[in-house]
């Protein structure tokens, strides 16, 4: 009936279902849709379309975002493929990873507390190098139902590099104030 | 005001008349009322010809309320009952207000918001807001000849969601339809965006007397997408003349005998900050109370100096927005400065410097808020087209939920495009148990008591099940004027269990109502009359909405009979608003809003549909 929930993001947008998209499609995909449903384009029409507004608005604000963020249309590709990445119940992780992850926590605080901006700054790169490493190895592993299930740890450690990058901008900002 | 014409069914749309509506700043010093007359947005002014309506309210004993430049007159005599930047009140309560500084006001510790002691009784900052919003108006209905339809109010991006809820009431009390509630720097955006006709991202740096924010902004065809905001609900121009007031108390010894003294002082402040605007050195005399008085002196110099630490302040959440936006300052096109504090020549230089140009002011800063917000409400009203406008808003605060130990989990990110909604599931903690209390907040601290509490939301009525059987489903949505409104169900049982919200800053229903009781001087007429108005223009609206959509989809999307159905309850509506009861108005459209959902939904699919054919064939042919 009212927004068709059984269509996945990709469908939403008409885009083909694959970790891999044209983001430049998706933007005109999602403004193209938002000029048709926007809340704004109803305020003065009736109750039962002002409703319907706002529910396909959130659709499309909902599948924007999951789709627009790399990793979180990656954790979504995999949910749709019925593999859940298990984030939140899952904690264990190869001690290697782990042991780095301390390893540059550590790093950022040192520098945080010794005012070494040129430390951050270095740890960041090295940070978002090592982020788009993972994001190929993402890509690929999302590209054939083989490996689908290994893409889940890579999700993992994506999401552990996201947090590591916050850490490092909130210390370069408390060192900039 | 002569009624809108409605036109027969079967005939072609009669044309519309103009729907009055206004864009509305409602300021921490001054508040302004705009409109689109001729297509062209202005700012309405006053009978001496002024633009700016103070901030300024003045209650008297024998209940008399002046607003505006004779209640800023009055401010040093009657510092009590002359309520200045009312606004740094609004969805607060008595911790925060402690952090402003001296203030010469009695504040109640009301369990809501904080109230204040005035002669003519205890007054809620939505009260004083709402005496405000009447004198706008008024001044908007006059001007314009005949009775407003609706209003875009706007609040800065960074208002939580008791800010904003404290706005909407004061609106309601002064019997304004809030068409939408609109971030000022989204406001300024489309003044600008519309005026220089660009594409591009923009910075929009918002610093006015008691509110700073700053919001990204991206315009594309039309269409202005906040890609991040951040700032500080509590650093403003006022701040500045507090720094000025301190300095002064120190270095002169000056001892504020009363309030009437701490007004004097401030308001001394205040007009030597805006002579240092275009002189190094100024000098002025405070006459005090006791017959006392102070040559200051104060340089340009010292000023910068002093308020250096603000001016940083303003630095940190633009760092953040920045960052949110995954920007760096270099992908920044332009800068835009709204509010009358960016006049400040420090504050000019740091945001230069920041961000390696020099901003965009051709528009008055004092004005541009209300163009734009005219400009939406132009559209909002239906007098124009939303297809060359559509804002797309965010969320400044990230919405989250009181979990074990005091912690918060976030459920709704900070920038999340609105409107915006999500689920979060829920079950129960003992046998039988019925109800479930959420406390939900608004902030991007770890610890509860960190965050700003939003409300506490009872869940009732939860069938009585084993512990950890049940599913309460809790939906949170947050709609396009950024107000949040919960709704809960039970999956297994299906049971829509009630939710009561209990405001942890705001007024509720029953509070409120007592308000417009209160307000009312002939009650019963006036209520009667403005609803007979809304609920006829509701259905003027709706009848034109629908004869347009049955011109041009009734023959494809209708079967004879249903578009029987609907032209015969079109009829009837026709018929109901043509009478005196606005009750009966009410329900007829209600029931033509049933009547018609299924016609809505088709051709919601189908707009859609068309919009994203295009989609494919273009993929088809790239590919």
């Amino acid at each position: 009936m009212s927004p068709d929930f059984t269509k996945n993001h990709f469908e939403l947008f008409a885009l083909p279902v694959s970790f891999d998209i044209d983001t430049q499609a998706l933007e005109r995909a999602y403004r193209d849709l938002l000029r048709e449903v926007h809340p704004d384009r109803f305020a003065a029409a009736s109750d039962a379309e002002k409703r319907l507004a706002a529910q396909w608005s959130t659709r499309a604000n909902e599948g924007y975002q999951t789709l627009k963020s790399p990793l979180k249309r990656g954790r979504y590709f995999l949910r749709i493929n019925g593999i859940d990445t298990e984030e939140e119940s899952n904690t264990a992780m190869p001690m290697d990873f782990l042991q780095q992850q301390m390893e540059w926590r550590e790093a950022v605080v040192e520098a945080r507390s010794g005012h070494d901006g040129a430390r951050l700054d270095s740890l960041a790169a090295q940070r978002g190098d090592e982020e788009n490493l993972m994001f190929e190895q993402l890509r690929q592993q999302l590209s054939a139902s083989a490996t689908l299930g290994a893409a889940r740890l890579t999700v993992r450690k994506l999401r552990f590099l996201e947090k590591l990058g916050e850490e490092i901008g909130d210390a370069i900002e408390a060192l900039a104030a | 005001m002569a009624l809108l014409q409605i036109a027969e069914p079967g005939e072609a749309t009669a044309p519309h008349q103009h729907r009055l509506a206004v864009g509305i700043d409602l300021g921490t010093t001054n508040s302004l009322v705009a409109t689109v007359k001729s297509g062209a947005a202005e700012v309405l002014v006053n009978h001496d010809g002024d633009p700016l309506l103070p901030s300024v309210v003045r209650y008297g004993k024998d209940g008399r309320v002046v607003v505006g430049h004779a209640a800023r007159a009055a401010q040093a005599e009657d510092p009590e009952n002359t309520i200045v930047s009312v606004k740094r009140f609004m969805g607060r309560g008595i911790a925060d207000v402690a952090k402003y500084g001296t203030l010469p006001y009695r504040f109640v510790d009301a369990p809501g918001m904080v109230k204040i002691e005035t002669a003519a009784g205890v007054k809620s900052p939505v009260d004083v807001s709402a005496e405000i919003l009447k004198v706008l108006r008024k001044l908007a209905e006059e001007s314009l000849g005949g009775e407003l339809v609706g209003a875009v109010i706007t609040v800065p991006a960074y208002f939580d969601d008791s800010q904003r809820q404290a706005t909407r009431d004061a609106a309601r009390l002064a019997g304004i339809n809030v068409l939408r509630l609109l971030n000022e720097p989204t406001a300024a955006a489309v003044a600008y965006g519309l005026d220089n006709a660009s594409e591009g991202t923009f910075a929009v740096f918002d610093l006015g007397g008691g509110t700073f924010d700053i919001s990204i902004l991206r315009l594309t065809k039309g269409i202005f997408e906040v890609l991040s905001t951040n700032g500080d609900s509590s650093l403003g121009g006022d701040d500045f003349d507090q720094a000025i007031g301190a300095h002064w108390r120190n270095a002169y010894g000056i001892a504020a005998a009363d309030h009437r003294d701490t007004r004097r002082l401030l308001m001394k402040a205040r007009e030597v900050k805006e002579r240092l605007t275009t002189q190094e050195i100024v000098e002025a005399v405070l006459p005090l109370s006791y017959g006392q008085e102070f040559r200051l002196k104060l340089s340009r110099q010292e000023f910068h100096t002093m308020t250096a630490p603000l001016v940083q302040r303003t630095l940190q959440p633009v760092r953040k927005a920045l960052r949110d936006a995954n920007l760096s300052v270099t992908d920044i096109d332009g800068v835009v400065m709204v509010g009358g504090a960016t006049r400040m020549p420090h504050v000019q230089k740091a945001i230069a410097e920041f961000f390696g140009k020099s901003p965009l002011n051709n528009l008055d800063p004092d004005k541009v808020v209300a163009l734009g917000a005219a400009i939406q409400a132009n559209v909002l009203a239906g007098n124009r087209a939303a297809d060359d406008l559509l804002l797309l808003d965010v969320l400044p605060l990230s919405l989250g939920l009181e979990t074990m130990g005091g912690l918060t989990e976030k459920v709704i990110p900070r920038n999340s495009t609105i409107p915006i909604a999500r689920a979060q599931e829920f079950t129960t903690f003992k046998d039988g148990q019925t109800a479930m209390a959420i406390h939900v907040v608004q902030g991007e601290r770890e610890l509860v008591k960190d965050c700003r509490s939003l409300a506490r939301f009872e869940l009732r009525g939860i069938p009585p099940m084993v512990a950890g059987a049940a599913r309460i489903q809790v939906l949170f949505q947050v709609d396009a004027d950024g107000l949040l409104s919960v709704s809960a169900r039970e999956a297994l049982s299906g049971v829509e269990t009630r939710v009561e919200v209990k405001p942890s800053y705001g007024l509720s229903d029953a509070e409120i109502a007592e308000m417009l009781k209160a307000s009312f001087s002939h009650a019963d007429e006036d209520v009667q009359a403005r609803a007979l108005f809304e609920q006829r223009v509701e259905a003027a609206r709706m009848i034109e909405a629908l004869q347009a959509a049955l011109n041009k989809d009734g023959d494809t999307l209708l079967a004879d009979d249903e578009r029987v159905g609907i032209e015969t309850a079109m009829m009837a509506l026709m018929q109901v608003a043509a009478g005196e009861d606005h009750r009966a108005i009410k329900e007829c459209i209600a029931a033509l809003s049933s009547a018609t959902e299924d016609f809505a939904e088709r051709r919601m699919d189908r707009s859609i549909a068309d919009a994203l054919r295009g989609r494919k064939l273009e993929d088809v042919k790239i590919s």
